[in-house]
């Protein structure tokens, strides 16, 4: 009932240049206070604890300034650790996009089940715990897990791919393919059927539209997508824990390892270190996410 | 014809890919053997032992707690601030939603980390409140992202028309604002519950030696096997939200049916 509502709106009003001037509620100027809790619980939770590992990673149990916990990162053990964690988490990144992408393009075709199905594929495998979710793996990883019964019946060569770095790769694609699909959805979803049918019109052919119209416009969710699965791949110790035995290490496991030690100064360094990949990663996508404001993500 | 068969076919395998190891969950929660890797016949035992297991019922009891106080601390802080910013001018907005967006993109480990190091700077014992206030903390972006949209779709001169004809602006707020973005506060609340249930790693870095999650329960008995109750609970609260899930789809389907008529 407010959809019709909202498109009348939408025809009549110009599209707003000042769109400060949107929407306020009322006169009532009092209106901005309601953002005072919000500010000061993020300034408290969110700021100064960043600033936090800033501190710590930048001292040592004296509190004398120090780069030694930074200059740890080129230490063999943690330097293989964040090379394999850059290594695996990219190849996940390649292919949750790979997977990703087609499945929004279907689901862009029928978007009035889509919605249901958004739901089906993020919110409600999360109330079974991500933990044991990604232990489920084991069952069908194992030597005499799943896949390996169905190929021994078929008397297949089996799979050996338990504890190595190509499980954590699957762990990774299985907990963050969603997190792929759901921005890619909604810009594709945003794109206006007019365009593609203009392209459509003037010749171009499904590979070109798709090549030329749809692709380039589909960019900002590719980008927030590949946000979305890279930094959590990247910095996870929870899955390599339960899928790569105790051998692989990535850079994850190394912090929670060192504050679990005690260790918080070269703790917070190493995560400076790894802030260092996320800020980057988070400037790319704020590039891209201007006009959204990042509001479309859900 | 072909290509539909096919993407039918596509979404069916994403589908079984992401929900294999859920089935497989739900199988070992009727699973006689107490050992993962054996099947060993159907049973209901560790549904029965759940609710004598104390320990379980505990992290449940905390999880619970920790997930609706959360949400519900979130959703209140979270529809306030997406109310003001979204009347505010361009640019102290864009500084706000920069900063919500901190939580979402940062890396969980660092979030958690770093909440840990505040905690223990401010000298305050790491327990059921540093896990609530974390808890809060990454829970409000989901709110504000949920309830800005529909704050941007509501038409401006009703709450006008309520203030000219004499309504108070709390008294207008809560009769014409609210019920037009009541869905997207309450979607907010859900999201904020469901990821505050789902969180391990922040729970991790932020809870004392006393307090378990669900979540912690799990990490801790990943090495020597998880219990077989844990499945069972786990299946339980799985079907329960997938039921209320089918009850609310075929709920909006019949409110759909007479609207089609029209």
């Amino acid at each position: 009932m407010k959809v019709p509502l909202n498109v009348k709106n939408k025809m009549f009003q110009k599209p707003a240049k000042d769109s400060d001037k949107e929407f306020k509620i009322g006169r009532v100027n009092q209106v901005k206070l309601l953002s005072f809790p919000y500010i000061i619980w993020m300034v408290g939770f969110i700021i100064i604890p960043l600033l936090m590992i800033l501190y710590y990673g930048l001292t040592d149990r004296d509190n004398n300034l120090t780069f030694k916990n930074i200059a740890l990162i080129s230490d063999p053990i943690n330097r293989k650790a964040l090379l394999l964690a850059l290594e695996l988490s990219l190849i996940s990144t390649i292919i949750c996009l790979l997977l990703a992408y087609p499945l929004a393009m279907v689901l862009r075709k029928n978007h009035k089940t889509s919605n249901s199905f958004i739901v089906l594929i993020i919110i409600l495998p999360m109330w079974m715990n991500f933990l044991l979710r990604t232990i489920a793996w084991q069952n069908i990883l194992e030597k005499t897990g799943i896949i390996n019964s169905i190929l021994q019946f078929f008397h297949l060569p089996t799979l050996n791919i338990i504890n190595t770095s190509a499980a954590i790769i699957l762990g990774m694609v299985y907990n963050f393919l969603p997190f792929m699909v759901l921005p890619i959805y909604n810009v594709l979803v945003k794109v206006d059927k007019d365009v593609i049918n203009a392209a459509r019109d003037l010749g171009a052919n499904g590979r070109q539209t798709f090549l030329k119209i749809i692709l380039p416009l589909s960019i900002p969710g590719v980008v927030s997508g590949i946000t979305m699965v890279f930094v959590p791949s990247l910095t996870t110790f929870v899955i390599s824990t339960i899928l790569g035995g105790s051998k692989i290490v990535l850079i994850g496991n190394v912090i929670e390892q060192q504050f679990r030690l005690g260790n918080w100064n070269t703790g917070s360094g190493l995560s400076l270190v790894l802030m260092v990949f996320i800020l980057f990663s988070m400037a790319i996508l704020s590039k891209y996410d201007k006009e959204s404001e990042g509001s479309n993500l859900w | 014809m072909v290509k539909k068969i096919f993407e039918r076919f596509y979404i069916g395998i994403i589908l079984l890919f992401l929900y294999a190891p859920i089935l497989i969950l739900i199988m070992l929660s009727f699973n006689k053997s107490k050992s993962r890797a054996r099947w060993g016949g159907f049973t209901f035992h560790w549904y029965k032992e759940l609710f004598q297991n104390e320990d379980i019922m505990n992290a449940l009891y905390t999880t619970l707690i920790i997930a609706f106080l959360s949400a519900l601390i979130a959703t209140i802080i979270g529809t306030a601030a997406a109310i003001a910013m979204n009347s505010m001018k361009r640019t102290p907005r864009t500084i706000l939603m920069a900063i919500t967006n901190i939580p979402m993109l940062n890396a969980d480990i660092v979030t958690g980390i770093s909440l840990m190091l505040i905690f223990v700077a401010l000298r305050f014992t790491l327990g059921f409140t540093s896990v609530l206030i974390a808890h809060i903390t990454f829970n409000i972006p989901y709110v504000i992202l949920s309830v800005m949209p529909k704050l941007k779709q509501l038409n401006p001169h009703t709450f006008e028309a309520a203030l000219d004809l004499g309504a108070s602006p709390v008294y207008a707020f809560f009769k014409v604002i609210l019920p037009d973005i009541f869905s997207g506060v309450i979607s907010g609340f859900f999201l904020a519950f469901t990821m505050s249930l789902d969180d391990f790693v922040i729970t991790h870095f932020t809870k004392g030696p006393e307090i378990n999650t669900l979540s912690t329960k799990i990490y801790t008995e990943v090495r020597k096997g998880i219990k077989p109750e844990m499945y069972a609970l786990s299946t339980l609260l799985f079907v329960t939200v997938l039921l209320l899930l089918i009850i609310i789809n075929r709920k909006g389907a019949e409110k759909k049916v007479p609207l089609k008529q029209n």
